[in-house]
């Protein structure tokens, strides 16, 4: 069991919320959150809907293991689809309202239509109700919040909401729970302001149980604790450093997209790495980093706590930035960052700080200013177009401003909410956007990490790292180390991060657990908290299932196997300097291994026989 | 020796294990809802603290308890409440200064922390030793010996 089996289903056209039970057939093929969820949607909206539509639907889905004491047992994921891609969306996160969520007795919840006034939805257990967002409509994430735990006199509700950026229609936006954790990539947030849909308000006091083998459950806990206790990375590096652990290791080696992804390493790095953090500022004494934190459940504990220096010039003034908040993780710092060109570490955090309360991606944001400060360089933007901003790469001031900016959809920042792909086409240079399918790409240069080219080209949401991180076995040697610029045998190695991947996500568990465990710890979990076999081989079935169903829809959409690529930067202009200097990502050499492995025909066809073994 | 829990909060990250070990240990659920202790996030300081009974010597809440619900258990001294006394009257929980007896709408009783009968679930939970089940003559000897320590490096 584990699961709640039930299903809260909100009507948002007519104001109405329905429970159904949960289609525990499906629940047996695709186990939870993901997997479960894109099931949901796949079967419910057509894939070339809308996505900025009332067809399209939103989905917030919980895993089985979500709200239990397993490690990192917090997570949720909103799913549908796109607007940044066309393709299907899943974005993942901690935090505390996921584990809500199952607390008040929902596995999912489905969202559907389009309310005709902004509204947030009420969850108290089994009460869930629609309101007037009138007063909170406009407002920032974290002003919304405030007011919402004001009202309903509950310092206790969890809360998951939109920015003024979805309202504005970012292409990029995220939903934003417990302040600063997000389901920040492909636009889901987009999506859910699309539908006038600014909050939802989580109070759930039933508990979770239906653990199918307690006392099992509990030993399979406490030893997966034990592994992550025992582990450099998941026991010390990340919740010494968070991610940002990898900001010195991945520019060592190279491997560092830097100035849209022309470099691939950044001078400086180090001045906003995880190290960086660390030292205390001259002004005040004090380190950028205040404390760790864990999310629900989790005992890795890698979040960022951070401040902005207050004689900051992004900060002067405004004492509402002087307090703590999430601090910049690697993605964030890298796009923000080394991308652009920007060390300032301060300015930086400030930017994340405003992504967070208003809700945008800040790896699509940071990339699209990137792009646009190539543009300008090229002269296809000019300071006509950005209102007199100077664009060139490594401007802190322009960076902090564009945030300002996009995160109220205003002046040159309605421009960079389009997303890098759009922006370039729009001033005339596409070949410009570092984007897969239209998202735009994370922190490791597939010249000097081979396989990540393969898996940011066959991502099912576009250019990702959270949907097959080969970086763990090239770069970190995890589970066994391969060499991060040969091509042979990385097919085999993407294809089992990505089935692994989908069945962790949809468990309800963090992907950073994997720098530790293996799917012979998490099975055991699952199949402890859950009726029936879970095995480590069943485990990555459903994996393989959910990838070949999001496979499936994105053929649904409309998309086409030759968007499996990468842009041409990628693929001809050889890396610069490093142990990959002259060396491009050998795309070809992977992808019909790769599509062969799949059970996929040559030309990225889902064949019938895998359809069949699949049940899709 | 008894014991005592002692919480060190510079080393909380607000997981919760605690509580839904605590929650699990007493009512059979993950539940931080239903939990004795209590983890609080300071955002803008960004400070964690958990908190939980201190088993007063002398109780407030056992000393307004009108029937005698409250006693001590000889082996912990932990205040534990007799649930076939308690009458769900709440005035225990008005008495204690620190809000760490409350009403339990489910079950018409109070609740708060027994110790678990001397082997806290929390304790064992959670990650980081932010709380431990030590010496309960002995609970500031971190502190002295870290003290001690930077004191002996300001002399080397």
């Amino acid at each position: 069991m584990a699961w709640t089996r039930k299903i809260l289903r909100v009507d948002l056209t007519n104001g109405t919320c329905t429970a159904e039970a949960l289609n525990m057939a499906w629940a047996n093929e695709y186990l939870g959150q993901r997997g479960l969820a894109t099931k949901y949607l796949s079967e419910e909206i057509d894939p070339k809907c809308d996505p900025l539509g009332p067809d399209n639907k939103l989905i917030m889905a919980t895993g089985p293991l979500t709200g239990t004491m397993a490690s990192t047992g917090g997570r949720y994921s909103v799913i549908t689809k796109s607007p940044l891609t066309g393709l299907v969306a899943c974005s993942n996160s901690g935090g505390f309202i996921g584990a809500e969520m199952k607390n008040a007795g929902w596995d999912m919840i489905i969202f559907e239509g389009k309310s005709p006034e902004p509204v947030y939805l009420y969850v108290e257990n089994d009460g869930a109700e629609l309101r007037s967002a009138a007063d909170i409509w406009g407002k920032t994430v974290w002003q919304a919040d405030e007011i919402l735990h004001k009202k309903h006199q509950d310092p206790q509700l969890r809360i998951a909401c939109v920015g003024r950026s979805a309202e504005a229609g970012c292409l990029y936006a995220a939903v934003v729970n417990d302040l600063h954790r997000a389901a920040g990539r492909s636009g889901v947030g987009t999506v859910m302001a699309s539908k006038n849909l600014k909050a939802v308000a989580v109070r759930g006091t039933l508990g979770v149980g239906n653990i199918a083998d307690p006392k099992g459950f509990m030993d399979a806990v406490n030893a997966g604790k034990q592994v992550l206790a025992d582990n450099a990375v998941t026991g010390q590096g990340l919740a010494t450093y968070g991610t940002q652990v990898l900001m010195n290791v991945i520019n060592g080696m190279a491997a560092m997209p830097t100035f849209n992804m022309k470099e691939v390493q950044f001078a400086g790095a180090e001045k906003i790495s995880g190290e960086a953090m660390h030292e205390p500022r001259p002004s005040d004494g004090k380190p950028n980093l205040t404390t760790n934190a864990g999310c629900f459940g989790c005992t890795i504990a890698c979040g960022r706590i951070s401040t902005v220096d207050r004689g900051h010039f992004s900060v002067q003034n405004k004492p509402e930035y002087w307090g703590n908040s999430g601090g910049l993780e690697y993605e964030a710092a890298w796009a923000l960052g080394s991308d652009t060109g920007i060390d300032d570490l301060d300015a930086l955090t400030y930017v994340n700080f405003l992504c967070n309360e208003d809700g945008m991606d800040p790896i699509s944001f940071g990339s699209t200013v990137a792009a646009a400060m190539e543009l300008f360089q090229a002269g296809a933007i000019t300071q006509e177009h950005t209102g007199g901003i100077d664009l060139a790469f490594g401007g802190a001031a322009a960076l902090v401003k564009l945030a300002e900016l996009t995160a109220k959809g205003e002046g040159f920042g309605r421009d960079i909410g389009l997303g890098s792909k759009r922006l370039c086409e729009k001033y005339g240079m596409p070949d410009l956007s570092m984007t897969v399918k239209g998202q735009e790409f994370p922190a490791y240069d597939p010249r000097a990490i081979q396989g990540m080219g393969l898996a940011y080209a066959t991502s099912n949401r576009g250019a990702c790292h959270l949907r097959g991180y080969t970086v763990a076995s090239e770069v970190l040697g995890i589970p066994v180390k391969t060499d991060p610029l040969v091509t042979e045998g990385k097919a085999g190695l993407v294809k089992a991060f990505q089935d692994a991947t989908a069945a962790v996500d949809s468990a309800g568990l963090c992907v950073f657990t994997t720098f530790a465990w293996s799917m012979e710890n998490i099975a055991p979990q699952v199949d402890a908290a859950c009726e029936g076999d879970w095995s480590v081989d069943r485990m990555l079935e459903v994996g393989e299932r959910i990838w070949n169903l999001e496979r499936d829809f994105n053929m649904r959409a409309g998309m086409t196997a030759d968007q499996d690529t990468l842009p041409k930067r990628l693929l001809k202009e050889a890396a610069n300097v490093g142990p990959a200097k002259g060396r491009v990502n050998d795309l070809d050499k992977m992808l019909p291994e790769y599509y062969a492995l799949r059970g996929w025909s040559a030309d990225g066809q889902i064949t019938p026989e895998t359809r069949a073994r699949f049940g899709i | 020796m008894q014991r005592a829990l002692h919480i060190d909060p510079g080393k909380c990250t607000g997981c919760l294990q605690c509580e839904m070990a605590c929650s699990y240990e007493n009512e059979g659920l993950f539940n931080p809802a239903k939990s004795r202790i209590k983890v609080f996030t300071f955002h803008h300081e960004g400070r964690f603290a958990p908190y939980t009974c201190t088993q007063c010597a002398d109780a407030w809440c056992q000393k307004a308890c009108p029937v005698d619900a409250i006693q001590i258990d000889r082996n912990t001294g932990a205040k534990v409440i007799v649930e076939a006394r308690c009458v769900g009257c709440k005035v225990c929980t008005i008495a204690c200064p620190f809000g760490t007896v409350n009403y339990n709408t489910a079950s018409g009783k109070v609740i708060k922390c027994d110790l678990c009968g001397g082997d806290p679930a929390c304790a064992k939970a959670c990650p980081t030793a932010a709380i431990t089940y030590i010496d309960a003559d002995w609970t500031g000897l971190d502190k002295m010996r870290a003290y001690a320590e930077q004191s002996l490096a300001g002399t080397a």
